[in-house]
């Protein structure tokens, strides 16, 4: 459990999270990056960028 | 058997990555994450600890140094840097494609707005125009005539990177509403997927449902030679068919994305397990290079470039 970066909502994930994982917060659907697992800490999503892709 | 450490390269986990990380576990790999944010290294500085690297990057300028850097090292990564390069361009890939003698739509590449504009009308309309980097069918785009094409150019004449004003055109296939998704992994097509979709471009990033397709051996043997053709281990082969049925090679991708193609095909076709098996038998070969009675400490196999 760990507090949204966008609308300091209560995020709960369901699976163990891994670093750089995306996960969303389920009150603002805002795109969250795990940025440590343990202790569980969130932070926006990068932007996609142009070369980002397949 | 010495243990062969694998490294996982993705600067973003999504489901692809996790599932094909859990795949590794199941087959036993050493394998560590490593965000590609946070890597670097020195030029010419001693081997990585990872004898294989799996390059999962998700933006292809860094997907490409970081292949680059590895390789520069003497390691093996999937897919190669030279692959990933060509994939990553549409006019390196086309070339690819064209030199291996594959179908694949009619291609023209334009050094400036003003040149490519003279290529469209040699194409003719309707056409489209791709930027040379990019995926997910951003800023593809489909024009009518030569007046939709020539405002398309004059867009493109001002923008700031350089490499924005050389410009891909492409005749436009007329397709039956959908593509086609092969993935070849090892030299092998692993399952395939039909892309439906309400626009004219059929990207599940863009909106588009995979069903299932039958993987007939037409299909297989096409997608098997494009992944041949820009030297990819593990690619997603983008593949059209024409109003009368015939195939043509759209584009490759060295990171394929498959949530969309394993929702598709339920468990006839496991994508991680066939990309870890194919690391593991990467890592096979690796250690049994290492182990071998005249190994002595040399670097292991892949990365003394075997």
């Amino acid at each position: 459990m760990a507090s949204c970066p966008e609308c300091e909502g209560t995020v709960v994930l369901t699976e163990p999270p891994q670093a750089s994982e995306i996960v969303e917060c389920s009150e603002c659907m805002a795109e969250l990056e795990v940025v440590t697992a343990e202790p569980l800490t969130l932070a926006p999503a990068p932007e996609v960028e142009e070369d980002w892709g397949e | 058997m010495t243990a062969v450490r694998v490294a996982v390269f993705a600067s973003r986990v999504r489901a692809d990555e996790k599932r094909i990380m859990e795949a590794l576990g199941r087959h036993g790999l050493r394998y560590e994450h490593v965000d590609t944010r946070a890597y670097w290294s020195f030029a010419g500085e001693p081997r990585p600890p990872w004898s294989i690297v799996l390059n999962r990057e998700i933006a292809h300028t860094r997907a490409v140094y970081a292949a680059r850097m590895l390789e520069a090292l003497g390691g093996t990564v999937v897919n190669s840097a030279a692959a990933t390069e060509t994939c990553g361009d549409k006019w390196r890939t086309s070339l690819a494609l064209r030199a291996a003698g594959l179908p694949t739509p009619r291609t023209a590449l334009g050094l400036t707005p003003d040149a490519a504009l003279a290529a469209l009308e040699a194409i003719g309309y309707p056409a489209v125009v791709k930027p040379l980097v990019g995926s997910w069918g951003r800023l593809v785009t489909r024009v009518q005539d030569g007046h939709m094409a020539a405002t398309v150019m004059e867009y493109l004449d001002v923008l700031p990177a350089p490499q924005s004003r050389i410009v891909y055109v492409q005749e436009l296939v007329d397709k039956p509403g959908r593509d086609i998704r092969v993935i070849v992994v090892g030299g092998e097509a692993v399952g395939a997927t039909y892309r439906h979709g309400d626009q004219w471009r059929t990207n599940v990033a863009r909106g588009a449902e995979s069903r299932p397709c039958p993987l007939t051996a037409d299909l297989a043997g096409l997608a098997v030679r494009a992944a041949a053709a820009v030297g990819a281990d593990v690619a997603g082969v983008d593949l059209v068919e024409s109003g009368d049925g015939e195939l043509f090679v759209l584009e490759v991708n060295h990171g394929v994305e498959f949530s969309g193609f394993q929702r598709a095909v339920g468990d006839r076709v496991d994508v991680a397990g066939r990309i870890a098996g194919h690391v593991a038998a990467l890592a096979e070969r690796a250690a049994a290079a290492t182990d071998a009675p005249d190994a002595g400490d040399a670097a292991p196999a892949a990365w003394a470039g075997a």
